[in-house]
């Protein structure tokens, strides 16, 4: 690790992880993608996942959540090991999971995606609390959900899980392909989210924004973490973290 | 009274009523079939043989246990989607990941099973089962004489298809199988219990077919092939609504049903084939049938 990662790393190991990745190797099919990923994340953190495309960032989120068919090593969910559990049974522990395709069903109206995640832990958002967030969504509720502009869907997807009462939040890519307007509102919307409590891991490529949002960054590179570069310390290795993303 | 083209009210409207009889059954069932389709992709080849079953287990229920009719459309249903809940829980969830055509196989091997079994205790002369008597008789309405039977039939099975088309499109519960149809490795992801839903589900289409079994039972002889003779059509319209359908199972089953029998008043030569045509047409005009989205 960095040295300028010590301090951030002790810092985050003073507290027990909500959240701790050990030796995590997921498989699709035949193809082995994740080598051994390992990184923790403290209660109400925000940590990014940065890394090139292919790099293993997505499968990582999909493991935790439980959706890839083979997968080893250690998930541990606020001292829950998760790692054989079912997906169903994970999202119940208080995760929720946002798709980098956002996971709008366009058989359901934008009411009916809102509600369907079941709310698995109090404390989830109220309906009102997340037309607050997201106004848009409150006038729109009988649209079917694939209508929505991307930005509106994103909002839809977040928006949802909210309401569960979920307490660890995986967002993947939540700005792919969308306005500035509209990843500034979802830059705030994180933002707030931290604040209130919500422990959030955020799978990005711009990490221009991830800069904005998060408390440490994770470089993953060909399934493994090579990289922890707290949020603080990311001016100054701005060269080498291009050298990961090959920017 | 007023003639069209030379037929007579009477049988016309006679043959209309056939017609809608026979659209109740094929709406009940292919709406059974749309729903296991939906939710588990698979063509349940069974479905013919747990109508039948639901004929014989109301005639059963009769005959060894003085169970009357109206408790037997209760209970033929739960006993028979218990059945399907079993069949879905050890066989047919083994081939949740291959090919729809193993499924296909694999029903279709069972409903040969399960007729040859019916065909083997009770041969294939076809049993006897009373109207119930609060539905015997009928109306005259001037034009046409009305079983009150029949038109029990046509009633109950409307309520039922409606019913289930707003419990899948209005409700929760509707939501989540179409959420689960959709996609189901997220909706499990939001801690929805997916298998289980898919059980329940193929229960619940099972249980439709048995509930047309039991109102077929006192119109045709309860007989171990009533359901090989019907279910060849009702795939038919199944695929004519589009496979998935809700909506579509239940108009088309209907629609056929009338379209058939007034083909039986004009040109009763076609009134066995009018269907398949229809399909080929439908297939070749919109594969995805007339209220089916295209993949």
């Amino acid at each position: 690790m960095l040295t300028e990662a010590t301090g951030a790393a002790a810092l985050a190991s003073a507290v027990k992880p909500l959240l701790a990745v050990r030796g995590l190797e997921a498989w699709y099919g035949e193809s082995h993608v994740l080598h051994g990923i390992d990184f923790d994340v403290a209660p109400g953190e925000v940590v990014t996942l940065l890394g090139r495309n292919g790099a293993g960032k997505t499968t990582t989120l999909k493991s935790i959540i439980g959706i890839m068919g083979k997968r080893k090593g250690s998930v541990s969910f606020d001292g829950t090991e998760t790692i054989n559990l079912p997906s169903r049974a994970i999202a119940r522990l208080g995760i929720g999971f946002v798709p980098e395709e956002r996971g709008i069903y366009s058989s359901l109206n934008v009411e009916e995606n809102l509600l369907l995640p079941p709310q698995v832990k109090p404390g989830g958002l109220s309906l009102d609390q997340i037309f607050e967030l997201f106004p848009n969504l409150k006038e729109r509720l009988k649209s079917q959900g694939t209508k929505l502009s991307g930005g509106e869907q994103q909002m839809l997807a977040i928006g949802r899980i909210l309401r569960t009462g979920a307490n660890l939040l995986l967002l993947d890519e939540p700005t792919e392909g969308l306005a500035p307007v509209i990843i500034d509102q979802i830059g705030r919307t994180i933002a707030k989210l931290k604040r209130e409590g919500f422990t959030i891991i955020l799978v990005e490529q711009n990490f221009r924004f991830a800069a904005t949002v998060a408390d440490r960054h994770y470089v993953v590179e060909q399934g493994k973490v090579v990289d922890m570069i707290p949020n603080e310390a990311l001016e100054r290795n701005i060269d080498k973290l291009h050298g990961y993303l090959g920017v | 009274m007023f003639e069209l083209l030379g037929i007579p009210p009477q049988a016309l409207f006679g043959q209309v009523l056939l017609g809608l009889i026979n659209g109740s059954f094929y709406a009940i069932l292919s709406l059974g079939l749309a729903v296991i389709f939906g939710l588990l992709n698979i063509i349940n080849f069974t479905h013919g043989a747990q109508y039948m079953m639901g004929a014989f287990v109301a005639w059963m229920c009769l005959n060894y246990l003085g169970i009357n009719y109206w408790a037997a459309l209760l209970l033929a249903p739960l006993i028979v989607g218990i059945v399907g809940v079993l069949i879905e829980r050890f066989l047919i969830s083994r081939l949740a990941h291959l090919d729809h055509l193993y499924g296909l196989l694999l029903t279709f091997g069972l409903a040969l099973i399960i007729q040859g079994l019916f065909r083997n205790n009770y041969g294939s002369s076809g049993l006897p089962y009373q109207i119930p008597p609060q539905l015997a008789g009928g109306h005259n309405l001037g034009f046409m004489f009305l079983p009150n039977y029949r038109a029990w039939v046509v009633i109950a099975s409307l309520v039922i298809c409606l019913a289930t088309w707003f419990v899948i499109e209005k409700t929760r519960l509707g939501a989540y199988l179409r959420a689960a149809t959709e996609n189901p490795t997220l909706t499990q992801a939001f801690g929805i219990n997916v298998p289980l839903l898919v059980t329940l589900t193929y229960g619940f289409g099972v249980a439709l077919a048995a509930f047309a079994g039991v109102l077929a039972a006192p119109i045709y002889s309860v007989n171990p092939n009533m359901g090989a003779d019907l279910i060849i059509v009702v795939f038919a319209v199944v695929v004519i609504g589009g496979m998935g359908s809700i909506m579509g199972a239940i108009v088309t089953g209907f629609g056929l049903g009338l379209i058939e029998g007034v083909t039986k008043v004009f040109y009763p030569e076609a009134s066995a084939t009018v269907i398949f045509i229809i399909m080929v047409l439908v297939l070749l005009v919109k594969p995805a049938g007339l209220f089916g989205r295209p993949a």
